[in-house]
Parts: structure tokens; C-alpha cells; sequence
């Protein structure tokens, strides 16, 4: 009788283990990396579920194009992951979940600063939507060991778009390198350029608006680059539609002198060019207008408002959110960090070399120079619409089939009736 | 066996004969093709209806009950041009673009192809030596998935690949065949016609191989040329074979999008844009996500297809009267 007392005992408690573990609240978290992002966050969730036995955060890592293509489908049909890391942070706005109600503003508001509006509907929205777990500029990079070999000097601070133009010309000349200068096929991309030759990218009523005097001037001359034989045409030609097309191996080949791309390439400078050659980050170059603007961005995580757990949801973020946690991921990852805290304090990159240490410093640097359009750009809502508009027309006047002036019309014609779907 | 089957249909008569005295013989036969019939609601019929839905909806929201009627606008945008033969006047102009494109890259591919795989068969069918070889090897492309034929090419023919290498090597110089527009046409038509012609050869074969030997004989008999009698025998007797590979290349080629998007991604600019891929961009890759018009144009296809079909049901019933 007693045997059977302890079976029973011993049963009802296994099934009562059981049960709990099944009463765990599951996560699905959507991530894709860059690098190793996801991985770091595998390792460093791992220590909060041993904290937190009655949550389970489950990640699916997946490429970017499904970050881009799949995870809206699945959102706007209420079958998305509950947590996932989005580079479109303002467009999918509808769908986030308000981690206001379960987080410490204060602390989110000091420590993520502006970064919050860029997750955010409109001025009116004061909800806490997404965390910024990685902070991207764009600039540029120069091979030092190409300008060395022509004997020309690299353009010092402010030194405009002409004067890059024209001393990259002369090193490729002199070295017989293929390409003296590319820029990344992307909206994103060319959007700080453009603002230094004066693109407003608004109207008066906070709109988005593509072409004005100064996106037209730049674009006139980004195509005459492309007939003189200053930009490669590989890069901006070699694509259709709004497809990404980046340079960076062409760079890494040393076979282009100046690379405009972003933070984000500096681990695979770093893991690829070796001593290959000398690289250094320049930033972004001045514009007609006066600004030397990049863009920012990057990319970030956020709840999703369809989840059955949103405390849950809420916890992860706000733990990844935490001071010391973000600033291990951001030293594992050797990304930029959107966290003041972890920003001001400084960070030490794991395992980066002494040119990756002073590349990520530069770009970092280099943020206050980044116009307030530009910010606004990246938060605005409509702006991946007007990325892929802008590479779309912006090809077919680089490759002949229109000209600066019709490109220009079909752009603004095309963000019209963007917009008007949108709504 | 039938000792095992007998009680089987027994008990399976029992329900049928109820059934039968229920709806009558001939309601009865619904009853065997219910099946089919939900099967192919669902996965046919079901999904068109749906396509019509979109098309007729605005907005970018994908659940039906969010995209307000807007009738027939999306097909208007398609459809709104000073002249159809100038895309640039077209309110739509990428999807006149993907069409033109599309029609050009139909009409050379198709012809070269068929030409290609006639000529191909008719040596295949010959007595020559390695010739069971020889028709593995036109066949062989026809295995690989579009995309690997197309990122074999593409380290081919990129800037530093394989034939600009040969080209430096020989003196001629390489040319950068990818960024121009005519090179990057030109040469998907010649990777869609390599991919694919050793499957419209293989029916060419089997269609010559069906041709009566005392026809030729008797040919050779009456001292015909080569030439004749390959233009009165064989033509006139391989022409439902080549009605079916004609038709079934039109349909196929009209729906041309993998291969040739994984190769040049559409470009140079839209030099290489076919009409699904414009479909797709436009439903599926661009911000916001236009399904109506992406299901417009798809109708537009469809539409076009099932004209091509139509036409081959029309030859064929023709061929078999005539």
C-alpha cells in the first residue's frame, strides 16, 4: 500500500512538473543578423529564462528579406511571431504593442532618447514601441594604401561630395583601380547625400515629398557620375526593381577608392580586408547646402500587439533593454549603441582590431552631424515606400530610359499613389 | 481475391443503394465527384475568386474585409495610356515596360527555342554515333533549378567572370555584359532558350520517332530531296507535336520570372522586367504592397494564357478533323 501511495505521489508531482512547464509562456521571437546579433541574443535570453522558468523565449532566426517580405504578410493576417527585430521601424507602427504599461518610461525615455519617435505614429504618440538594439550611419570608407600609392592627399574635414569626386578620380586613375566610387543601390543610401545637396524630403505639412531642388540636383549629378565613369554602374545598373545591391566587395578587392555604405560594414572590413590594405572611415561628406549628412538607422526590437503574453513580451524587451545587458550585446555584436547610457560610458568591442575600434569611433562620431531630416526620414512611416521609389527611377535614368527631369515627375507621381493606397 | 472482396462490397452496396433511393441515379453521380469538386474549389477555383476580389479592392491591407471596392480602378491604372506602344505615356509605365519586355522576350526566345530543338531533334533522330550522349546532354539543363542556371551564368558572365577572363586572355577585351541593357536581354533570352530546349527537343523527338519508316522509304523510292521531303512528309506529320511545343513554350514563356530575376534581377533598369516579375514586385517586395494592381495584372496574364490555350484547343480540334 505504501509502494503505491509513493507511485501515486511520485506520478501526481511528475504530471504537476509537466503541467507548469507546459503553462510556460511561449515566445516567438523573429530575428535576423547581421553578424552574430542573434546568436549573443540566444546566449544572453538564455540567462533570463533561467531567471524567468515561467517564460520561454523561442527564437527563430531568419533572413532579412523575410524581415522585409514575410513578417508584414504574417502580421496584417494575425499570425506574426510575438517579438521580431524590424529595420522598417515607423510602417509597421499599426501592429506594435505599447510596452508603456509594463516598463519603466523614465528610464526608457533617458536612456533611448529621440530614438523612440522613429517607433512611433506621429508627434501625438507618446508610446514606448521598440528598443533600438543597434545604431547604423552611413559614411564613408576610403583605401588610405590606394591615395598612398597616387601620391594624392585624402580630402580632410569638409570636404564636399566635388572634392571626394575628384580626388578619387585621380587615384584611380594613378593605380588603375576599377571603380573610383560607389554608393550602396539603396533609398537609405543616397537620402543623406541628397539632404546635403538640399533635399528637404517633407513638405510644410510634415509629408513625405521626394523631389524638390535639391533631391533633383543631386540626383542630376549622381547620374552624371555614373556617365563619366566616377561611380561604378555595376552596382547601381547591375540590378532591377528596388533591389539592394551593396559594393563592399568590390572595396574589399581593392579595387574601388571611395565606399559609401555605413557602420554596419565594418566587421566585414575588418574580418576581410585584413591587412589586405589601410581602410579609415572619412563620414559623410558636405553637400551644396552646407550639411554633411548621413543617415541613421539601423535596426530594432519590438512587441507585437496580436501577442496572447504581452507582459511577457514586455519583460524580454525591457531586460534586453537594461543598461548592462544592452551593453554586453552591443560589445559581442560590435554594433553602435542607441543606448545613451551605453554610449556615453563607451563601449569595447570584442575582439575588434585597433582600425575596427577607430572606424566604429568615426562613425560614431560623426552622428551630430547627422541632419534633423535626416532623423525625421528615418522614422517617418511612408520612408521605405520612398527608398525604393527613389532607387527604382533613380536606375532608370542612370541606365537611359528616363531622363533626370521624367524621373523626377514619376517619382512624385508613384510617392502620390503610394500614399493614397496607404491610407 | 474476389472471396476477400465479395463481403466488402457488400457492406459498401448497403449505404450506396440507400443513397441512390435517396437522390436518384442521377443525382448520384455528384456524389463520386464531390470530392474533386472541394478539392478543386479550394485550390483552383477558391484562389481565383480571390484574385477577382483584390483586384476589384483598394489599399494596401491584405484581410479582404480592410481594402475598400474600388470597381474597376486598378485595371484603369493599368490600362490608362496615350499610346500603348510608349510606355512613357502610360499612367503604369513599369507594367507597359514588363509587358513589351515580355512580348519581345516571348516572340525570340520561343521562335529560337523551337527552331533550335526541331534542328536538335531531327540530328538526335538520326543514326549518329554517341547518341544516346548526346541526348543526355541537351537534356541535362532541363534538370538544373532556374536559379543555379542562373547563378551559373552569372559567374560567367559577370564583370570578372569566366568568358570577360577568356575574352582578356584572347586580346579581345571583355565587355561588361550584365550593365547593358541589350547584352542583358540578349543574353536571357539565350540562357531561358539553353535552359530549356532539351525539353521541347525530347517531344520533337517522340513526335519524329511516331512517323511512320515506309513513308520515308517510299520517299526514297520516288528519288525525293532531303529538303522536300522534309518539308512534305516531315513538317505535315510532326505538326501536332510542334502545335503542342509551341504552345506549351508561348504559355511558359509568358511566364518567365526565376531564372531571369535571379540573373539580372530585372535590370538594367527594367531592361529585363518581365510581367510576373513586375507582379510580384508590386504585391509582394515594394512598400506598400499594391495587391490590387499586382491581381489586375495577374487577371491580365491569365486572361492571355487561357486566350493561348483556347487557340491550341482550337489548332489541335482542328488538326484532328482536318
Amino acid at each position: 500500500m505504501k509502494k503505491h501511495i509513493l507511485l501515486t505521489t511520485t506520478l501526481a508531482a511528475g504530471f504537476g512538473l509537466a503541467a507548469g512547464a507546459a503553462a510556460a509562456q511561449e515566445v516567438r521571437f523573429m530575428c535576423y543578423s547581421d553578424g552574430n546579433e542573434c546568436e549573443v541574443y540566444e546566449d544572453v535570453l538564455s540567462r533570463f529564462e533561467a531567471d524567468n522558468p515561467d517564460i520561454d523565449v523561442e527564437i527563430d532566426v531568419v533572413a532579412y528579406q523575410a524581415i522585409l517580405e514575410n513578417l508584414p504578410v504574417q502580421l496584417a493576417a494575425g499570425t506574426g511571431p510575438d517579438i521580431a527585430k524590424v529595420t522598417d521601424l515607423g510602417g509597421l507602427n499599426e501592429y506594435y504593442l505599447d510596452l508603456a504599461p509594463y516598463v519603466d518610461r523614465d528610464y526608457w525615455a533617458e536612456s533611448f532618447g529621440d530614438t523612440l519617435d522613429w517607433y512611433r505614429a506621429g508627434a501625438d504618440d507618446d508610446g514606448i514601441y521598440g528598443m533600438h538594439s543597434q545604431l547604423t550611419i552611413t559614411g564613408a570608407f576610403a583605401n588610405a594604401t590606394l591615395f598612398e600609392q597616387a601620391g594624392v592627399e585624402m580630402p580632410g574635414e569638409g570636404a564636399t561630395w566635388d572634392d571626394w569626386a575628384a580626388a578619387s578620380r585621380a587615384v584611380a586613375e594613378a593605380t588603375d583601380a576599377s571603380f573610383p566610387m560607389a554608393i550602396d543601390r539603396s533609398g537609405h543610401r543616397v537620402a543623406g547625400p541628397a539632404i546635403s545637396y538640399g533635399a528637404q524630403l517633407f513638405d510644410d505639412e510634415g509629408n513625405g515629398q521626394l523631389v524638390d531642388e535639391g533631391f533633383t540636383a543631386f540626383s542630376q549629378q549622381f547620374v552624371d557620375w555614373h556617365e563619366d565613369g566616377t561611380m561604378a554602374r555595376d552596382v547601381w545598373a547591375g540590378q532591377g526593381g528596388s533591389t539592394y545591391q551593396d559594393a563592399a566587395q568590390e572595396f574589399i578587392n581593392g579595387e574601388l577608392v571611395f565606399y559609401y555604405s555605413g557602420s554596419w560594414q565594418v566587421n566585414r572590413m575588418d574580418e576581410q580586408v585584413g591587412d589586405f590594405f589601410d581602410w579609415q572611415v572619412v563620414g559623410s561628406p558636405c553637400g551644396p547646402a552646407g550639411a554633411c549628412s548621413g543617415m541613421p538607422g539601423g535596426a530594432g526590437i519590438v512587441g507585437f500587439e496580436q501577442t496572447e503574453h504581452p507582459e511577457a513580451v514586455a519583460a524580454v524587451i525591457d531586460y534586453l533593454a537594461q543598461e548592462d545587458v544592452y551593453a554586453e550585446v552591443t560589445a559581442r555584436t560590435r554594433n553602435l549603441p542607441a543606448h545613451l547610457g551605453v554610449a556615453s560610458g563607451g563601449v569595447e568591442f570584442e575582439g575588434a582590431s585597433d582600425a575596427a575600434q577607430a572606424a566604429l569611433n568615426a562613425f560614431a562620431a560623426d552622428l551630430p552631424n547627422v541632419s534633423p531630416i535626416a532623423f525625421a526620414y528615418q522614422g517617418y512611416a511612408g520612408n521605405r515606400a520612398m527608398f525604393g521609389i527613389t532607387v527604382e527611377r533613380l536606375s532608370q535614368a542612370i541606365v537611359g530610359e528616363l531622363s533626370v527631369e521624367d524621373a523626377m515627375t514619376r517619382m512624385a507621381a508613384d510617392l502620390e499613389s503610394a500614399m493614397a493606397e496607404s491610407q | 481475391m474476389l472471396a476477400i472482396l465479395t463481403p466488402i462490397m457488400r457492406i459498401i452496396e448497403i449505404p450506396m443503394l440507400a443513397l441512390q433511393r435517396l437522390l436518384g441515379i442521377n443525382r448520384l453521380a455528384w456524389v463520386f465527384l464531390l470530392p474533386n469538386l472541394v478539392l478543386f474549389g479550394l485550390f483552383a477555383f477558391l484562389p481565383v475568386f480571390l484574385n477577382v476580389v483584390y483586384a476589384m479592392t483598394g489599399s494596401d491591407n491584405v484581410l479582404l474585409v480592410d481594402r475598400p471596392f474600388v470597381g474597376a480602378r486598378n485595371f484603369g491604372t493599368l490600362m490608362d495610356c496615350s499610346s500603348y506602344l510608349d510606355p512613357n505615356t502610360c499612367r503604369e509605365d513599369k507594367f507597359w515596360r514588363a509587358v513589351w519586355n515580355t512580348g519581345w522576350f516571348v516572340t525570340l526566345q520561343v521562335g529560337i527555342m523551337v527552331g533550335f530543338s526541331l534542328l536538335t531533334a531531327i540530328i538526335l533522330n538520326r543514326d549518329i554515333r554517341a547518341r544516346g550522349f548526346f541526348r543526355s546532354v541537351f537534356f541535362f539543363p532541363v534538370l538544373l533549378s532556374p536559379v543555379v542556371v542562373a547563378l551559373i551564368w552569372k559567374w560567367i558572365l559577370q564583370r570578372e567572370g569566366l568568358l570577360n577572363a577568356f575574352l582578356d586572355w584572347t586580346g579581345i577585351g571583355g565587355i561588361n555584359w550584365l550593365v547593358d541593357a541589350q547584352w542583358a536581354f540578349t543574353w536571357s533570352v539565350f540562357i531561358s532558350v539553353w535552359a530549356h530546349m532539351g525539353f521541347y527537343t525530347l517531344i520533337l523527338l517522340a513526335g519524329l520517332q511516331a512517323i511512320p519508316r515506309d513513308v520515308y522509304e517510299a520517299a526514297t523510292m520516288d528519288r525525293a530531296s532531303p529538303w522536300r521531303t522534309f518539308r512534305k512528309i516531315t513538317l505535315p506529320l510532326l505538326s501536332p507535336t510542334m502545335l503542342v511545343v509551341l504552345v506549351l513554350a508561348l504559355i511558359k514563356g509568358v511566364q518567365t520570372f526565376d531564372e531571369v530575376y535571379a540573373f539580372t534581377g530585372g535590370g538594367p533598369g527594367t531592361a529585363t522586367t518581365f510581367i510576373i516579375q513586375y507582379i510580384y514586385e508590386e504585391g509582394f517586395a515594394g512598400a506598400p504592397r499594391l495587391f490590387g494592381l499586382a491581381a489586375a495584372a495577374s487577371l491580365l496574364v491569365a486572361l492571355v494564357l487561357v486566350l493561348l490555350t483556347l487557340v491550341q484547343l482550337w489548332l489541335n480540334r482542328r488538326n484532328v478533323d482536318g
